[in-house]
């Protein structure tokens, strides 16, 4: 009992409680995380039209994006956006008579690192799905007279989007994960806030042990809302399961 | 571009293979068992067994793999007079063996959902037909049953293989100097992230191209009965 107390006290709301400083963390792991799916979404859509356009050259460049961003580690993308664009803000700062060090700024860091490589899940899931249209709906709009941007806003988006909400739903929950690795570059996100409480306490095990169960919320949370999401948009439709 | 600097960032990278290498093997394989474990829990435990497989699995793919790599690393730190009572502080210390741990964790509660799906996905009528035939218990599962599973369960399988190499590279957060580590310190040191990125990628995606080139080789020879006849000459 008195173990408990102490851990309710350790990261509870009171004078010596790291709660308030938890839940905002909270609040900046899904800040990011959403940033980085909608960044992820916008490039995953650019990258299945150059899958589905019927020149080579764009369907070769998409498919070696996907490959490339799904065969590695997401902690070197990190990486790669942290440092390279560090040097690349400094190269600017040069331009312009700063000789200075220039840091990337953390959050931006993470949005694009989380988008860059959501967009390569999130891509295939959108090819995925726009293969799952049928092909007479598209005929029936070309025969009704729809000229290509009216068709693809009233027909293909919302059908592909239908299609699209399990595939989607597993990178959110991929992304939601892999935005602790962004605690590296300084973030103060959950597992950052973490991080800083088990060092000025020394419990890291409590703390570590709250983030997980934090993200176990929040992962729950987003699969029941996905569920709902996904048994409202399938509305009107007939399955064999 | 300076390829004689790319050479050496190679060079350097190659040095750390053997550790990533030892890392995803290791765990796959110690994975494997206890996901084996947890899928039998679920099948013949009753609604505890269910209910634990079914908790494990929710924990361990509702949070990120770094913080449960942090907990046991350095929140079980915390419990290191008990640790070295029980003699389990020589694994503790280690951040290799906690790496490890943390890996097998993870992937066992992946390749549990794997084994389920495949198991599901034998169809009851073969089953009958076996029972038909007078095959029960464990001659059903080891000649019917556990095969069909396994091809079935083979393209996820590669695919997890391919995520738990990629998951090794967490092991660099808690110091262990594998590709991944090697990469970022000399991205610190160099500030060339663009080379080093594309260097130490490409070894990731040779290994990939390889494994996926394997689990292609092990599906074909699973399943010969899909594959064409070859032309009657005689």
């Amino acid at each position: 009992m008195e173990l408990i107390d102490r851990y309710l006290a350790l990261v509870g709301f009171g004078e010596a409680g790291w709660g308030a400083l938890l839940l905002s963390a909270s609040a900046m792991t899904l800040a990011v995380s959403v940033c980085g799916f909608l960044t992820g979404t916008i490039l995953g859509s650019v990258v299945t039209f150059m899958k589905l356009s019927r020149y080579i050259v764009l369907r070769w460049l998409a498919d070696g994006y996907t490959t490339v961003l799904r065969g590695v580690p997401d902690l070197l993308v990190i990486y790669l956006f942290y440092f390279g664009g560090s040097a690349f803000l400094g190269s600017l700062g040069g331009l312009f008579g700063y000789e200075g060090f220039i840091g990337m700024p953390a959050f931006l860091t993470g949005t694009l690192a989380l988008g860059v490589v959501s967009a390569a899940y999130q891509s295939e899931v959108f090819r995925g799905a726009f293969k799952s249209v049928a092909g007479g709906e598209l005929e029936a709009a070309s025969a009704v007279g729809m000229r290509p941007w009216p068709k693809f806003r009233r027909i293909v988006a919302p059908l592909v989007l239908r299609y699209a909400i399990p595939g989607l739903g597993n990178t959110w929950q991929l992304v939601l994960k892999e935005s602790s690795l962004i605690s590296i570059t300084g973030l103060v996100e959950l597992l950052r806030q973490s991080q800083i409480a088990a060092g000025s306490t020394r419990r890291p095990f409590e703390f570590y042990l709250t983030a997980i169960l934090l993200y176990l919320v929040i992962t729950w949370a987003s699969s029941i809302a996905l569920r709902h999401l996904e048994a409202r948009t399938m509305r009107g439709t007939r399955s064999s399961l | 571009m300076d390829i004689a600097f790319m050479w050496e960032t190679f060079l350097i990278l190659l040095t750390g293979l053997p550790l990533t290498l030892e890392l995803a093997v290791t765990s796959i394989f110690a994975g494997g068992i206890l996901a084996f474990f947890l899928s039998l829990l679920a099948v013949v435990g009753g609604p505890i067994g269910r209910g634990f497989t079914r908790g494990y699995v929710f924990v361990f793919r509702g949070s990120p793999l770094l913080v449960q790599m942090f907990l046991i690393y350095y929140g079980l730190g915390q419990f290191r007079p008990l640790l070295q009572d029980l003699g389990l502080w020589a694994i503790f210390r280690e951040p290799y063996w906690c790496a490890v741990i943390a890996l097998t964790l993870n992937t066992a509660a992946y390749t549990s959902e794997i084994f389920r799906g495949g198991l599901k996905a034998v169809s009851l009528q073969q089953v009958e037909a076996a029972r038909a035939c007078g095959m029960s218990g464990l001659l059903l599962f080891r000649r019917i049953v556990l095969p069909i599973a396994i091809r079935h369960a083979l393209p996820a399988y590669g695919n997890e293989i391919i995520l738990m190499l990629k998951a090794t590279a967490l092991a660099s957060v808690i110091t262990i100097m594998e590709v991944t580590g090697l990469a970022g310190k000399l991205i610190a040191d160099s500030f060339r992230a663009f080379e080093v990125f594309i260097v130490a990628g490409a070894i990731y995606l040779a290994i990939t191209f390889l494994v996926t080139r394997l689990m292609m080789i092990v599906e074909f020879w699973l399943s010969p009965h899909l594959r064409m006849r070859p032309p009657n000459l005689a």
